[in-house]
């Protein structure tokens, strides 16, 4: 009890007195700090810690954001580009107004990379061990990245004469520039990954053995493109969709479509090659597809890019032959019950100089079939949680193994089985981290987030782009990018935000300081709950107390 | 300096040269002189810096002085009747948060039947509140105790209640000695709060206290008060030493040498008692006078001891315990335990009845008989009082008292007869 | 520290958390007060509101802003009331600050004369008074009017919860029809809680006396209560805020709906935020996100009964007539672009 000298017993007190009363105990639930998995993270094929970077971004420490994107991701300006971003169909802010354009953000800080010369983080110190890497494409490089960055020597066999693979061979250089490609494989060939071109091999076990390697992921994708039988009195008139656009990459042999093209399926690379097409001259382009737009696999936004530039899609029709002169019958469908696509008999005619088959594609699996232990089921490679086929000490990862087949699944795996390799070197197994309960949208106040609609970013004009393979989503500025990462909501990790330690009634958040976030004053927090519903990110929990 | 001067701007002139800081001022008859010159003279530039603040009600003026005395501003206000009454919750929390703050009360009647002219009930009314209650019996003693009051006040951090007698005092034109602002400034210094709002030092006044400590604080305040009994009388020696008279005190006797019976009572009345004491003084009869100049805290022991030779005491006094007596009388009672000596009750001078020479004669004359009732009522009406009674008997249906008796007087007075008190 | 409506910056970004209290990208001097590590704490911890208390949070909230613009120099007057009682039971005081509590109806005019004390002394502290709704509206309107009236150099802000709750949830003049509360218990179709007066509107009334400024409040708008403390801090003169805190236990709602109410009641445009000197409106804050009357009735227990007669579904009609009235008085629902405050 403080009595004041002079003033009046009881009637006048000292000020604060009361943190003698410790009102916890009133507490029948206690507020807990957490740490949620954002679903942009949580979707990420290639484990980036997305709301990471564009954190660091949103400072203005874009050299930071891009080593935190290199520590998941060796290849950010291909993956901003290329990637579908699964990443922005997840984001929570679609909810509120439109997702975060997150690979613009990623696309800004790998230009802002190689403007400025960053280079990823190599340790000096060697391990000893010797990894081979079989080919160049996102999976193959990722891996070697990542074990170059455990310490590892790493070499990379490529059949062809150009790394890249699939990066190159598969994606339009309209979307995927290729200086910006050369740039990103040159910057961990100058960490020290030894990439030796037009190298094939046939023999895994005699190169392992020849080249004293300890471990070998194999990653040479799937280039055999899948056929269906089409009746054709001119079989010269049909191409495949791999071929189209592998060739584009050869100078010597660009490939000669004509004036009508007309394209078979419906998937992301269908709508490439009648992009390409339009690029290459061709005055109609044209997508056979034998279901609905709902029903593509294509990209919408590829697909609305495409129809911009004048490709037209037959949708519900099927290629029933290829006749003489070009001239190709296809059929109507229609959909069933089931909504499965069923034909009507009703036949039209389409002209075409050429017809490309997109369909799929398959691994070349000869290879490998020599190995002992080595299952292959459904034309692909299997493997286990390891990455690890049946046989011990090599690997495989990206289109080669059943998954997804997308730059950026093949990263991921590039990646994971880096590190499955790095421990099974040490005889240890790869234990991925536990993730945490996702962020999902119910666990966010959205009322905190100002609306701000999705930077648009600006497309080459269309008569342009038809005609070239420029680029045709333009990048981000600093301004419009810095925007772009102040929309990301820390869905799930506290942002310094300070609302918990506004609005608690009781003064009982204790905040440490810029960087080192909150905590509970137990002693006085009663457990109302206003921080818990008021935290705009879904960072805090109430937790029933043992009473 | 000599000035001829109405009781209410002596008063305003004293406070004037006590350098109040803050006055608050709402009008109620009859103290609104005091603060109508209170105010001129703030106007006029004769208080320095003092804040003049007109307000809304008593209970603003109070609650306004509340806020000034505890922000370490000497503060003054003056009120009446009504206003003190409606100001009672005020007047209980300031001496509860044990602010100095100075109050005239012109002492007046409570209504209903309203009523404006002089009785104490207003004061009465107020006297558990915790202050302390001073009481004038002329002018010039209104003038010096609130000179007094300020130091008391704010040495006991305890805020005093002047009293004078409304109308009586407040409107009658005295020759007074008015201070100077030397002689003021010698008694009283500059005011140094125990307790003050300062952002310096800050702490938190007004508590809520439950019953672990509520008692406790009670009687700490009782407690100050008894220790005022020792403070006042010694402020009233140092305000002689330097004015050179003789004002304000626990009581002051008059011919109490060898008296019998000895009259108590309070404010200006004390003056036609005195007068009436010496004619019968001067007829050999044993009677002497003590006025009891401060009511709170009741100086028990100092009565005790001025009355221990008399036979008898007969409070005069100017208010009323409906349902019991003499509040006055009440106090003396217990004051006088165990003594033996009789304690008459008289009641006088209600609602501005005058208290004449001739009626003490006969009171004091009765009582030196030994034929005065334990309780009297001076100059009531008895048939008055008896016909109303008689009416309520006979008419069941009731109706206000006051209004019935007025209608009777009324009716009385068109038929010639006397008007009440009229000797 | 003068600075002028620094809270009321237009969004410059569309940065995450820009409605939340901390926001990390304005410049240090721009974020709220509630943000600082250096926040006076007004009011700290220990004290024994209810779980949840909007009044608690309110009084933090006004005088942590008006502790940083007077730097300290401050004395507040506090009417009987909730906020009282829940922070000075002997032995303990949750203030940091010069306080005073004298009774349930004249803390404005205490706060008078406080602020006649500074003046006569020529000191710069500055004077600010509070209560809640019965302390202000009604028992203590009297003497908030005389302080209006003489224009006293004096902030005086209320609390409104909207009912006596310090007594056990009783009707004030701030009571809004349909409402229960223990004195206006609804009896089916004849009573549907608390009659639709005529209502008692302050900050209109305040607005009358033609003070200096008056402004409305909720404690879900952190930005724009401090700029408006700020505001009224900047200006001498009688000034008036009225802010809205929600009471959990006299409202019957969960102890964590404390901000959301206070947030819904403005979506709503039951209680419109405006600014107002001299007697004219000056500014008015436009709806972000509009709701129906029934979002900000149904979490709280004083309306259920609404939703149960029909007496009850035409006292939520009148309600939502109410909110229009607001909107379209108010023109809360312009265009605009979204401000900080």
């Amino acid at each position: 009890m403080t009595l004041p000298t002079t003033a009046p017993f009881a009637i006048t007190v000292d000020v604060g007195t009361s943190l003698d009363n410790h009102t916890g105990t009133w507490r029948t639930e206690r507020p807990v700090y957490l740490d949620r998995l954002p679903p942009c993270n949580n979707a990420c094929p290639a484990g980036e810690n997305i709301q990471a970077w564009l954190a660091l971004a949103e400072e203005g420490n874009y050299e930071a954001a891009w080593q935190e994107i290199m520590v998941n991701n060796p290849l950010p300006g291909i993956m901003g580009r290329a990637c579908y971003h699964p990443c922005e169909d997840a984001c929570n802010r679609k909810d509120i107004d439109s997702a975060v354009s997150i690979h613009a953000v990623e696309r800004f800080l790998d230009d802002e990379s190689r403007k400025q010369g960053w280079l990823p983080r190599v340790p000096s110190d060697l391990s000893g061990k010797k990894i081979l890497v079989v080919g160049s494409g996102p999976s193959g490089l990722s891996a070697a990245y990542h074990l170059r960055r455990l310490g590892h020597a790493v070499t990379i066999y490529e059949a062809g004469p150009v790394a890249g693979g699939m990066m190159r061979f598969g994606i339009p250089a309209y979307r995927l520039p290729r200086d910006v490609v050369e740039e990103n494989i040159k910057r961990i060939a100058d960490m020290g990954v030894e990439i030796v071109l037009n190298r094939k091999v046939e023999d895994i076990a005699a190169e392992k053995a020849e080249g004293g390697f300890d471990a070998v992921f194999l990653a040479i994708g799937a280039h055999l493109a899948n056929r269906a039988y089409i009746p054709s009195a001119d079989a010269g008139r049909i191409l495949d969709a791999v071929g189209v656009l592998h060739d584009m990459e050869t100078e010597e042999s660009k490939p000669m479509l004509g004036r009508r093209v007309v394209v078979y399926g419906g998937g992301n690379t269908a709508v490439d090659v009648a992009r390409t097409a339009k690029r290459m001259g061709a005055q109609e382009a044209i997508i056979v597809y034998r279901r609905t737009r709902d029903q593509m696999p294509a990209h919408d936004f590829e697909m609305d890019e495409a129809i911009e530039e004048g490709v037209i899609v037959n949708w519900l029709t099927t290629i029933k032959e290829v006749g003489d002169g070009g001239k190709v019958m296809v059929e109507r469908m229609e959909l069933d019950a089931d909504g499965k696509p069923q034909p009507t008999g009703e036949m039209d005619e389409l002209e075409a100089d050429t017809v490309v088959m997109a369909l799929g594609q398959n691994v070349d699996t000869s290879f490998v079939e020599k190995l002992d232990g080595v299952e292959i089921k459904d034309k692909t490679i299997q493997v286990d949680t390891q990455f690890m086929t049946g046989h011990p000490g090599v690997f495989a990862g990206g289109d080669m193994v059943p998954s997804e087949r997308t730059v950026t699944v093949a990263v991921g795996h590039g990646k994971h089985a880096a590190r499955a390799i790095h421990a099974w070197l040490q005889s240890e197994t790869y234990q991925r981290a536990e993730k945490h309960e996702i962020a999902d949208f119910e666990k966010l106040n959205p009322w905190y987030y100002a609306n701000a609609p999705e930077t648009v970013q600006e497309q080459l004009d269309i008569a342009r782009r038809q005609a070239t393979f420029g680029e045709v989503l333009g990048g981000l500025d600093e301004t419009n990018a810095l925007y772009e990462a102040r929309r990301c909501l820390s869905c799930g990790n506290c942002f310094e935000c300070d609302n918990c330690y506004g609005v608690c009634p009781d003064n009982a958040v204790i905040k440490l300081g810029p960087g080192n976030r909150f905590k509970f004053d137990y002693d006085f927090c009663k457990g109302c709950g206003i921080c818990a519903a008021e935290c705009p990110c879904g960072a805090i929990e109430m937790v029933p107390e043992e009473i | 300096m000599l000035k001829q001067l109405e009781g209410s701007h002596a008063v305003a002139e004293a406070v004037a040269l006590c350098r109040p800081e803050v006055i608050c001022a709402y009008p109620i008859s009859p103290q609104t002189h005091i603060v109508e010159h209170c105010g001129e003279l703030v106007r006029e530039g004769k208080m320095g810096n003092c804040e003049y603040m007109n307000v809304e009600s008593e209970f603003a003026a109070l609650s306004a002085c509340i806020g000034s005395s505890a922000c370490g501003a000497r503060t003054y206000t003056a009120t009446a009747s009504q206003g003190l009454l409606f100001m009672a919750e005020a007047v209980y929390n300031a001496s509860g948060l044990g602010l100095p703050i100075v109050m005239t009360v012109a002492n007046r009647a409570i209504g209903a039947p309203i009523n404006i002219w002089n009785d104490h009930t207003d004061s009465m009314a107020m006297r558990d509140a915790g202050w302390l209650q001073l009481f004038a019996e002329t002018n010039q003693e209104a003038l010096d105790l609130h000179i007094q009051a300020f130091r008391i006040a704010e040495q006991m951090s305890q805020p005093v209640m002047v009293c004078m007698d409304g109308f009586i005092l407040t409107h009658a034109y005295e020759r007074v000695s008015m201070p100077t602002q030397e002689q003021v400034d010698q008694f009283l210094p500059p005011y140094t709060p125990q307790q003050v709002l300062d952002p310096a030092n800050p702490y938190s006044i007004g508590a809520m206290v439950g019953p672990e400590a509520f008692t406790e604080v009670r009687y700490l305040a009782h407690e100050k008060q008894l220790q005022a009994l020792d403070v006042i009388p010694g402020i009233a020696a140092e305000f002689k030493a330097i004015f050179g008279r003789d004002s304000g005190g626990l009581i002051r006797e008059y011919e109490t040498e060898g008296a019998d019976t000895i009259v108590v009572t309070l404010g200006s009345v004390a003056g036609t008692v005195k007068d009436t004491v010496d004619e019968m003084r001067a007829d050999g009869k044993k009677i002497g006078v003590v006025t009891v100049g401060s009511f709170r805290p009741f100086p028990s022991a100092a009565l005790r001891e001025a009355v221990k030779h008399a036979n008898e005491v007969v409070v005069l006094e100017k208010s009323f315990a409906i349902g019991f007596g003499g509040v006055v009388a009440n106090n003396i009672m217990m004051s006088l335990q165990g003594t033996g000596i009789h304690v008459h009750t008289v009641v006088a001078g209600l609602g501005g009845r005058p208290i004449t020479m001739p009626s003490l004669h006969r009171l004091f004359d009765t009582a030196l008989k030994g034929e005065l009732e334990d309780m009297h009522f001076l100059n009531l009406q008895w048939d008055i009082v008896n016909a109303e009674l008689q009416r309520q008997r006979e008419q069941i249906a009731s109706g206000p008292t006051a209004e019935s008796i007025l209608r009777n007087i009324q009716t009385d007075t068109a038929r010639g007869t006397p008007t009440p008190a009229a000797e | 520290m003068t600075k002028e409506l620094t809270a009321e910056q237009k969004v410059k970004f569309y940065q995450k958390g820009t409605f939340t209290v901390g926001n990390r990208l304005v410049d240090a001097d721009n974020r709220s007060v509630q943000a600082s590590m250096e926040r006076s704490n007004a009011i700290t911890s220990g004290h024994r509101a209810c779980q949840g208390c909007g009044e608690a949070l309110g009084a933090r909230y006004a005088l942590d802003t008006a502790m940083r613009v007077t730097g300290g120099q401050m004395i507040a007057a506090n009417a009987t009331g909730c906020l009282e009682v829940f922070t000075t039971p002997y032995p303990e005081t949750s203030w940091q600050m010069p306080w005073l509590h004298s009774l349930f109806g004249n803390a404005p005019a205490v706060a008078s004369g406080m602020q006649a004390a500074m003046k006569a002394k020529g000191k710069k502290t500055r004077i600010v008074a509070q209560g809640g709704d019965g302390g202000t509206v009604d028992i203590g309107f009297g003497c908030l009017s005389g302080m209006f009236e003489r224009n006293d150099d004096v902030l005086y802000i209320c609390y409104d919860n909207e009912a006596y709750m310090n007594t056990g949830v009783q009707r004030s003049g701030a009571t809004p029809g349909g409402a229960r509360t223990a004195t206006t218990m609804p009896v089916g179709e004849a009573y549907p809680g608390n009659v639709f007066g005529t209502g008692k509107n302050l900050p209109r009334i305040a607005m009358a006396h033609n003070i200096p400024y008056v402004a409305t409040a909720s404690v879900a708008y952190l930005q724009d209560l401090e700029a408006k403390v700020e505001k009224a801090m900047s200006l001498e003169g009688a000034r008036y805020i009225h802010v809205y805190v929600p009471c959990p236990l006299g409202w019957g709602c969960a102890s964590n709906a404390t901000i959301n109410l206070a947030r819904l009641v403005v979506e709503t445009g039951f209680f419109p935020l405006f600014e107002a000197e001299h007697g004219k409106v000056t500014a008015t804050r436009p709806i972000r996100q509009r709701v129906p009357i029934e979002e900000y009735l149904k979490p709280q227990r004083r309306f259920a009964h609404l939703f149960k007669t029909d007496a009850g579904a035409e006292a939520i009609r009148k309600l939502q007539a109410m909110c229009d009235h607001n909107i379209a008085e108010y023109d809360l629902l312009r265009e605009g672009e979204e401000t900080l405050a």
